[in-house]
């Protein structure tokens, strides 16, 4: 029997594997290993976002600035390698570990003065398109040897397709997320605290310190994905990624995690980026259609995920329980 | 600390079952002006089971919440095996050696069984979280409490009630602990479980640990426990073996009064005099809510609801004032003029709960801070609340005869307060309560309804808010109090009706009202 608690997860595999299969189904193209590893590659930014965002709502949390935290990174780290001219390996430690900072910072102002993740995040995400404009008002090509020279990797794999460095890079985080979130006393912490707060103060959770891991977690993972949406535009622009946290909490929501926390799993919230990735490749594929048909299947799928959370819910809590 | 302490210590435990495992000396804590712990002293030894006793709001847990960390103590001394001890928090606790079991489980229902009892101690390899091994330990931490059966990977919240208690126990015990401290465990649970959880405390008690155990059923304490301590008004009554303090005597340590007084008092009440039927209930019931029950409750007399949590007490309150429409019976209320017999009662379960509390009857829930008082409104927009309800909105009443009638309230019932705009929020619960008694009484009720009117306030307000009661009572009101302090219920209440399980078991009056008749009603 399928534990309820995985139903979501599965629901969200079918959906995929649904709209995969039409893709194929429909159109000759779709069938080539190309689309698969484009998928990876062009949806690597939004899924790491969403493997740190799923940290966060699974805590019962929501973390808001990461959209902006993208475009800061960008323009910081291309203001780090064409400016100040610091190898870019250098750069990217820099941006990570400023990324991580201010992440932190969030999850201090969150857990000791007990102010909702939202109005904190909401005002992060503000301060780094702020901070994102003081470095920079416009784009900057990132070309230096090295960044090319990561670009240029390229792993084929049969059919057309083939791995970039940075989809390598998204599925190494991808399994490193997952791993944190189900093999680490961190990441059952985090199931802890999403689940019952208090019972989990009493069971020796410590709430704070957790916390402020959470959101430099969340502020480690955007930061990635800034580095990653540099790579794969070569460039840095200030209004890069807007509304991005957005589509990282659909993806999260579609991806079976439970918005009041306490459950959900890391690899849904990948299905559900890559679920955004398919509608799009198939409205491409289609040609006819506006690229917004995507928003408005999103927006029904997203409906369709919430209410099936809370059947789910409805459903489990009806039957009787076990002995 | 000195080192030859240690030592001493340690040859003490070796060479004595019985040492002092747990010292507390004078321990203090009080809560904005509110003395909930003053200079208690208390000593738990290796192997012993301890019955920490006393009525709500005595100080029981306030002593263990200090002990867990979870509030910071005022002043006073805690060691634990000889060593001064002072818990950050509740992890803190937990490597110290306290574990704690609340009554409500305190387990994350999201989680599963293993989780839930790996939580912050998981074994690792290469630095991650060996799932099998922690199954393996979940089992035989389940195995110790007669859980074997369960399956561990499943989420906690499919389970019973009371398999979490006992899932929580289990897990009590997993971080080597010395002292296990037990508040309230058996509220969930049924007999042949209870059973269960003694020889387990049994056989914990066997292997040298100490175990504070709170309950308020008596019966247990005499089964298990080998030594009483009781608290009362925040302050240690005295420590008892169990074996030769006889019920009597605890009950009167619990009360604070002797049996005998007890017993003075209420025959004293139980001279009724010529009544008038107030309401009447008929066969009224609510499917899965309540079963079928009749009662009556005339003009000046107190009727007491007694029975365990869970018994149907609240449930009889809410149906008896229509908060709950029954599915089946018959509720009538006396219309307003003793001068016509004649008139027609009135049937009040089609009735709005307006056209309720215009025909005389008022409610003060049990809960106080969810369904009774707001908070945030002052002490006159609470107190005027009912009555401007009963007028209807739209014909409000003059500020000055509100101020009136506040004014008056305030003095009648001396509530302790500055001025009557103060938020109700910052009054203490026994004031808090008078608010709501107040709400009702300026509506002039005919019948009062009345869940634990005397919870968590402090005793000085019990007193009184008592003695309210029975000056309405006197002036010819009808009360129905249901309350968990069966000591308080006996000393007031005419008549008392005895709830199990939902219904309605007993009936008694008159002499035959005394809390070893009630106990004794529930326990058959």
């Amino acid at each position: 029997m399928i534990n309820e608690r995985n139903l979501p997860i599965f629901a969200t595999l079918t959906v995929f594997l649904l709209l995969y299969g039409f893709g194929m189904y429909e159109y000759k193209g779709f069938r080539d290993t190309l689309v698969f590893t484009n998928l990876l590659t062009d949806n690597a930014f939004l899924i790491v976002t969403a493997v740190g965002m799923t940290f966060v709502i699974l805590s019962g949390g929501i973390d808001l600035s990461v959209g902006s935290m993208i475009a800061f990174i960008g323009v910081l780290m291309a203001y780090l390698i064409t400016s100040l001219h610091i190898h870019p390996i250098l750069a990217i430690a820099i941006s990570l570990i400023v990324g991580t900072a201010f992440g932190a910072i969030m999850g201090m102002i969150i857990s000791v003065f007990e102010i909702q993740p939202f109005i904190v995040t909401l005002a992060g995400m503000f301060l780094f398109r702020g901070l994102a404009y003081l470095i920079n008002l416009n784009a900057v090509p990132i070309n230096h040897p090295f960044i090319t020279a990561l670009s240029d990797i390229y792993v084929s794999v049969p059919g057309r397709g083939g791995l970039t460095f940075i989809a390598m890079a998204m599925l190494v985080l991808l399994v490193v997320g997952i791993l944190i979130a189900r093999r680490t006393r961190f990441g059952m912490n985090v199931y802890a605290i999403g689940g019952d707060k208090q019972s989990a103060a009493l069971l020796g959770v410590p709430i704070k310190k957790t916390t402020v891991k959470i959101y430099a977690l969340s502020g480690l993972y955007s930061a990635l994905a800034g580095v990653i949406f540099a790579i794969y535009t070569s460039s840095a622009y200030p209004l890069a990624a807007v509304g991005v946290e957005l589509d990282a909490i659909a993806a999260v929501v579609i991806g079976g995690t439970l918005l009041t926390g306490g459950v959900g799993y890391v690899f849904g919230s990948f299905l559900g980026a890559m679920i955004q990735g398919v509608i799009q490749t198939l409205i491409t594929f289609d040609g006819s259609l506006n690229s917004w048909w995507t928003k408005l299947a999103i927006g029904g799928l997203l409906l369709f995920f919430i209410l099936l959370q809370k059947a789910i819910v409805f459903w489990a809590k009806k039957r009787s329980p076990a002995t | 600390m000195a080192p030859h302490s240690n030592v001493k210590d340690h040859s003490r435990t070796t060479s004595d079952h019985r040492s002092a495992l747990l010292e507390i000396r004078s321990l203090s804590k009080s809560f904005t002006g509110v003395q909930a712990l003053n200079a208690v002293s208390l000593q738990v030894n290796k192997g012993e089971i301890h019955a920490l006793l006393g009525e709500n709001g005595a100080g029981k847990s306030t002593l263990i919440k200090v002990l867990t960390g979870v509030h910071p103590r005022d002043e006073g001394d805690i060691k634990l095996d000889g060593r001064a001890i002072h818990a950050r928090d509740s992890g803190h606790a937990q490597q110290l050696g306290i574990s704690t079991v609340y009554q409500e489980v305190n387990l994350i229902p999201s989680m599963s069984v293993t989780e839930n009892l790996t939580l912050q101690q998981q074994e690792k390899s290469f630095g991650l979280i060996n799932w099998k091994k922690a199954d393996a330990r979940a089992r035989a931490l389940l195995a110790r409490v007669g859980l074997e059966n369960i399956d561990p990977s499943r989420q906690l919240d499919r389970y019973s009630i009371a398999i979490q208690q006992l899932i929580a126990i289990a897990r009590a015990l997993s971080n080597e602990a010395k002292l296990l401290i037990l508040d309230e465990p058996t509220a969930s649970l049924d007999a042949s479980e209870i059973k269960q959880l003694f020889s387990l405390m049994t056989q914990l008690k066997n292997q040298g640990m100490g175990i504070i155990f709170v309950t308020h059923f008596l019966d247990q304490v005499y089964d298990i426990t080998d030594v009483i301590t009781v608290l009362r008004n925040g302050e240690c009554v005295g420590t008892f073996p169990t074996a030769s303090l006889s019920r009597s005597d605890l009950v009167s340590h619990m009360v604070g009064k002797s049996l005998d007084d007890l017993a003075t008092s209420s025959d004293h009440q139980a001279t009724g005099k010529p009544q008038n039927t107030l309401l009447t209930m008929q066969c009224v019931g609510k499917q899965r809510f309540l079963h079928p029950l009749d009662l009556t409750i005339h003009a000046g007399e107190i009727v007491g609801v007694a029975g365990l949590l869970g018994s149907g007490r609240t449930e009889l309150c809410e149906l008896a004032y229509g908060s709950t429409k029954p599915d089946q019976g018959l509720i009538t209320l006396q219309p307003e003029s003793s001068a016509k017999p004649t008139a027609e009662p009135t049937s009040l379960i089609q009735k709005s709960l307006r056209q309720t509390i215009q025909s005389g009857m008022g409610y003060c829930p049990e809960d106080r801070k969810l369904d009774g008082i707001v908070a945030e409104l002052s002490i006159r927009e609470n107190m005027i609340l009912a009555l401007q309800a009963s007028k209807g909105w739209w014909r409000s009443i003059a500020m000055s005869e509100q101020k009136k009638l506040v004014d008056d309230m305030i003095k009648r019932l001396a509530i302790k307060t500055p001025d009557m705009d103060k938020p109700v929020g910052e009054l203490s619960g026994g004031n808090q309560q008078k608010v709501i008694l107040a709400r009702w009484l300026i509506t002039h009720p005919k019948l009062l309804i009345l869940d634990e009117p005397t919870r968590g306030i402090d005793i000085g307000a019990h007193h009184e808010i008592i003695q309210i009661m029975q000056e309405l009572c006197e002036q010819g009101m009808g009360l129905l109090v249901a309350s968990s302090e069966l000591e308080e219920l006996v000393m007031f209440a005419h008549r008392v009706v005895v709830m199990k399980d939902h219904h309605k078991v007993a009936e008694l009056r008159g002499s035959n009202v005394s809390e070893q008749a009630i106990l004794h009603t529930i326990a058959s």
